[in-house]
């Protein structure tokens, strides 16, 4: 619990710690940033390897009171789901702010602050177990990207910021709306609460399969159209490769590596597990949807002429396979969804500070500005490489994993129910692999006839410290995926024995704890409420 | 007898107050710190009364009403109306030392002033006090009047002077419907007390007719005192012209004291808890129009809102832009008489109280920065402001993103309590409204601070000139982060008033 409370707290600390430097002295800043960004690491290790993994539940929960009008508590803890994007969140951080180094220029008091900052929102994010607090963290991310984004963005990184924050301002407000009728809901209606109102995620998880279908669905189309603006689902994406593009380097890094994630990640644990009915009606829908992203995604990557806008549509291509495998709502579907998100976090992570190098550089990301340079940065090539072939889904590395999961679960799903959804969606694998290795080509290979680009500098010793541990976790989870599959296996099981048991009344897997665990868990919600 | 003399201390003494500082003002000549520093000691006097108060029992405070109590009855204690002496008198202590500097270069600092702020806390702290429509009535009335003539202030500037003359024509007109609105409820109920009109409509035994015209009427004069929809035209106009340190103070402290009034009078000529087992056909008739009119008033809110916050999005100046934010924020607290409960009462005490801080921060920075009553108050001239004046920059992004509702500042909760409250009295649809009107005026709050942090400035550089002003932007901005991380301690004691 400790462990919990310094992984979310410590880029707080950080983030008002950097508040009393000195503007002029960047280098004390820059360090200080990265060492509590490494340090954060460090410290969710503990939780990594202190986490049991056949326990199906909540883990280091912690609760404390907070604003008891609307019982809205500080009440925090992960499960196996949370624990691989907490995970990822103190993975990419210390990545991103390590590439601010040479790509933020100006104001870098600010931008470490806001970075940190961010950092606790998304932690957060991740972390609560309690609706309010849920928005608060969700609401807070707000504030710094819109800052990253205007202040050290591109050239249109004024229409780029006000589209991202009015898109997801859009979502979440209405979803502001259906938690708190949730809340009154369940704590007055269902619950019996003396206060009325509960905004307790582990008491409304618990009931909120007996609110009335009709009522479920609106409530779950309030929440989704927040996690779906997020993810980017088609047609909600357009904010997505604005921001991408005008995002600076390390920006897009946290983005697409974490940003997106909170989407998918508020799906599974809000939409399917507080709304099962709902969630069946509209499995198909989102999933046509989905599978539509996946190929409009793809399509339009194939055209693009701006490197970094490629990786952002490929980006909308590669979460419709992540919310294709959510709503297949099976245990494969929801397996390769999560391993899904992290890997699209590494992969498209690597594949935007690839560009960002070779931004610096050049200075330019037009595609037909480059040609050949694999013969001026042999080493950049391989990493660059390694990335790209992690983002089509060759085997042996980590895309191909959750690439598989995901068609396999969207194909043996009995609540979708046909097997067209994966077959269509197979297909952008294959599109995948057309727009990135033509890209690949046309950047690395051919003749070097620009003359800028005879004298590039191969990587240098920082940007193979930024790379280095990607690549070991690329290939890491390509090649043996059990080590992070086995964290987030029970819970996932469970959230997939719940709705089998609701749509088909018993499940096809029997979790290992699965007795114990009922037995113990139906006495302490009891006690809570009596509380 | 003396419980009530005790109990009655920050009224007594604001009144007390308001009319020393008059003397002070004459026996001082020149010297003008004296009124400054005794007007700002009355009040942190009248804040520390108001304290005592609060604490005190309120078990017997209703009975005192008809047990030959001074004021037979007229005024409250204690509860609510103590918190709200606490709230206005510290925005008078906020409004008063940011003046100082702005006056001084505007137009010249007069004493005045002072005294105009503290009839102004004592007609509002009589609202707040209030349990009788003719009380009621005279809180508006010292407070409006107090109002014109600090529209007015700065005496040689035409536009103050329009703000003035517009804001009294309007005004006296509204309070006219006020008082025809009360008097036909007394044609209806026999009475003024307000607890015996609730009493009464609860038994059925009125005049229907009386009643209906009587709240209708008394809805226009109270729409108009807060300024909703469709009686906001004025607003926009007296917030632009009078002085910047006025309008902050008019559009918080005014605002949350005509709130006041609305509570009361919604509290008592609204009942909700009609026993079901004493229905009969004039109860429901009674019950019928009780919802009816509950209806008009949450139409009232939606359309405010929507209003106020899409007219501001098309406003070039900045105090313009705020003074249209004000009438949606205005839509936004009614939602909390919408609601008619606990929830919705205690929504408005947290949300005005939020409201205050960062609308007077705001106003303040805006006062500070502008220069002879028009220059450098365009939502253009903040470009780069970050660079010239980061901590102001700073602090403004802060309230545009507390009065856009973004968590953790001091709006958000206090929306949250509001949409609560809303939903559980069933108006979910306005609720929806309020979101969607929310996410209009996430425009223009996020369009300022766009101007502020990622534009550059062309031409001269905005000079701020703070002095104590500081004081003010220190305390709201601290106050609007603690009641955005901490609302708890605010909320309960809120919801003990109601």
């Amino acid at each position: 619990m400790t462990a919990l409370f310094i992984t979310l707290f410590l880029p707080l600390v950080g983030s008002l710690l950097l508040l009393f430097f000195k503007k002029e002295n960047t280098k004390a800043i820059k360090n200080t940033a990265l060492g509590i960004s490494i340090a954060t690491f460090v410290v969710s290790l503990f939780l990594f390897f202190g986490f049991d993994s056949n326990n199906p539940g909540f883990q280091y929960v912690f609760e404390a009171k907070w604003i008891t009008a609307f019982d809205a508590g500080f009440r925090i803890g992960i499960d196996g789901m949370s624990m691989l994007l907490v995970m990822l969140t103190t993975f990419i951080t210390p990545i991103a702010i390590f590439a601010s180094f040479n790509s933020i220029t100006k104001r870098e008091k600010e931008y470490y602050i806001m970075v940190m900052l961010l950092q606790f929102a998304m932690t957060g994010v991740f972390m609560a177990l309690d609706l309010f607090l849920f928005y608060i963290f969700w609401e807070i991310i707000l504030i710094p990207m819109y800052f990253i984004i205007g202040i050290w963005g591109g050239k249109d990184r004024l229409y780029a910021t006000v589209k991202f924050f009015l898109f997801t301002v859009v979502g979440s407000l209405f979803m502001l709306v259906a938690i708190v009728w949730l809340g009154m809901y369940a704590g007055e209606t269902l619950l019996k609460l003396p206060s009325g109102f509960t905004t307790n995620y582990l008491l409304i998880k618990e009931v909120a399969q007996n609110i009335p279908v009709d009522i479920q669905e609106w409530l779950f189309l309030a929440f989704a159209l927040s996690f779906l603006i997020k993810v980017p689902l088609f047609p909600l994406h357009t904010w997505l490769p604005d921001a991408h593009t005008e995002a600076p380097t390390p920006g897009s890094v946290i983005l697409a590596g974490v940003l997106l994630k909170m989407g998918t990640y508020g799906l599974i644990r809000f939409n399917l597990e507080l709304f099962p009915q709902a969630s069946f009606e509209y499995a198909s829908l989102i999933s046509v949807l989905a599978v539509v992203g996946i190929i409009y995604g793809a399509l339009v990557a194939m055209v693009q002429t701006d490197i970094k806008r490629l990786v952002a549509y490929s980006s909308v291509s590669h979460l419709g396979f992540v919310v294709l495998g959510i709503f297949s709502m099976t245990a494969e579907g929801i397996q390769g969804a999560i391993i899904q998100m992290v890997n699209h976090g590494l992969s498209t992570g690597m594949l935007f500070l690839c560009v960002g190098f070779l931004y610096e550089r050049r200075h330019t990301r037009d595609i037909a500005e480059y040609g050949g340079i694999a013969r001026v940065m042999p080493v950049f090539t391989v990493f660059f490489a390694i990335a790209m072939f992690a983002s089509v889904g060759l085997p042996g590395l980590n895309g191909f994993v959750g690439e598989f999961l995901t068609l396999v679960g969207a194909f043996k799903s009995p609540f979708l129910n046909s097997h067209w959804y994966s077959i269509v969606a197979a297909s952008g694998v294959i599109f995948a692999a057309v727009y990135l290795l033509w890209m690949f080509q046309r950047v690395m290979y051919g003749t070097n006839d620009n003359p800028k680009n005879h004298n590039l500098t191969d990587m240098t010793k920082s940007e193979w410290a930024m790379l280095v541990p990607m690549v070991i976790f690329i290939v890491w989870i390509g090649v043996y995926p059990k080590s992070f599959l086995n964290i987030s296996e029970n819970s996932s099981r469970a959230l997939v024995n719940k709705l089998e048991m609701i749509k088909f009344g018993k499940p096809t897997y029997q979790l290992p704890e699965m007795k114990q665990k009922t037995m113990e868990n139906i006495p302490n919600s009891q006690n809570n409420i009596k509380k | 007898m003396m419980q009530e003399l005790i109990y009655a201390l920050p009224l007594t003494l604001i009144f007390i107050l308001s009319i020393a500082v008059i003397m002070v003002d004459a026996f001082t000549g020149k010297n003008k710190t004296v009124a400054y520093y005794f007007s700002i000691a009355g009040l942190l006097g009248v804040i520390i009364a108001a304290i005592y108060t609060m604490t005190l029992p309120s078990a017997d405070l209703a009975k005192m009403a008809y047990e030959g109590t001074i004021s037979k009855g007229m005024l409250t204690y204690g509860g609510y109306a103590a918190f709200f002496d606490i709230l206005f008198a510290v925005a008078g202590i906020l409004t008063i030392v940011a003046a100082k500097p702005y006056l001084t270069r505007e137009y010249g600092e007069y004493k005045e002033f002072y005294s105009l702020i503290i009839f102004a806390i004592s007609g509002m702290m009589t609202i707040a006090h209030a349990s009788n429509m003719v009380t009621i009535f005279i809180g508006i009335e010292i407070m409006s009047i107090t109002f014109y003539v600090l529209a007015g202030f700065i005496r040689t500037r035409i536009t103050s002077v329009e703000a003035a003359l517009k804001y009294f024509l309007l005004g006296s007109f509204a309070s006219g419907f006020l008082l025809y609105g009360m008097a036909m409820v007394y044609g209806a109920t026999g009475t003024l007390q307000l607890q015996e009109i609730s009493a009464k409509i609860a038994t059925g035994e009125i005049v229907n007719i009386y009643l209906q015209i009587g709240l209708a009427l008394l809805i226009i004069g109270l729409s108009f005192k807060v300024a909703a929809f469709p009686f906001h035209q004025w607003a926009p106009d007296v917030y632009t012209g009078s002085p910047t340190v006025v309008t902050g103070f008019m559009s918080t402290a005014g605002k949350a004291a005509a709130l006041v009034a609305f509570i009361v009078i919604a509290k008592s000529l609204l009942p909700t808890n009609f026993g079901a087992t004493l229905i009969n056909d004039k109860l429901i008739v009674v019950k019928e129009f009780t919802e009816n009119a509950t209806m008009i008033i949450a139409l009232i809110s939606a359309a405010t809102m929507l209003i106020g916050n899409i007219t501001a999005i098309a406003q070039k100046n900045v105090k313009r832009m705020l003074a249209y934010s004000s009438v949606a924020h205005a839509g936004y607290l009614m939602m909390g008489i919408v609601a008619n409960n606990e929830n919705g009462f205690a929504g408005i005490v947290f949300y005005s109280t939020a409201y205050m801080l960062m609308q007077i921060g705001a106003f303040v920075v805006v006062g500070v920065l502008e220069r002879d009553d028009t220059k450098f108050q365009q939502i253009s001239d903040y470009s780069g402001l970050r660079k010239s004046h980061p901590y102001l920059a700073a602090v403004m992004a802060l309230f545009m993103f507390s009065l856009a509702g973004i968590p953790p500042m001091a709006g958000f909760p206090g929306k949250y309590l509001l949409f609560t409250a809303t939903i559980q009295s069933g108006y979910t649809w306005l609720t929806i409204v309020a979101v969607v009107s929310s996410i209009i005026s996430m425009w223009f709050y996020i369009g300022l601070v766009l101007n502020m942090y990622f534009k550059e400035k062309e031409g001269d550089a905005l000079v701020a000139d703070v002095k104590s002003s500081h004081f003010t932007i220190a305390v709201s901005v601290i106050g609007v982060i603690i009641l955005g991380i901490l609302p708890s301690f605010l909320i309960d004691l809120a919801k003990n008033f109601f």
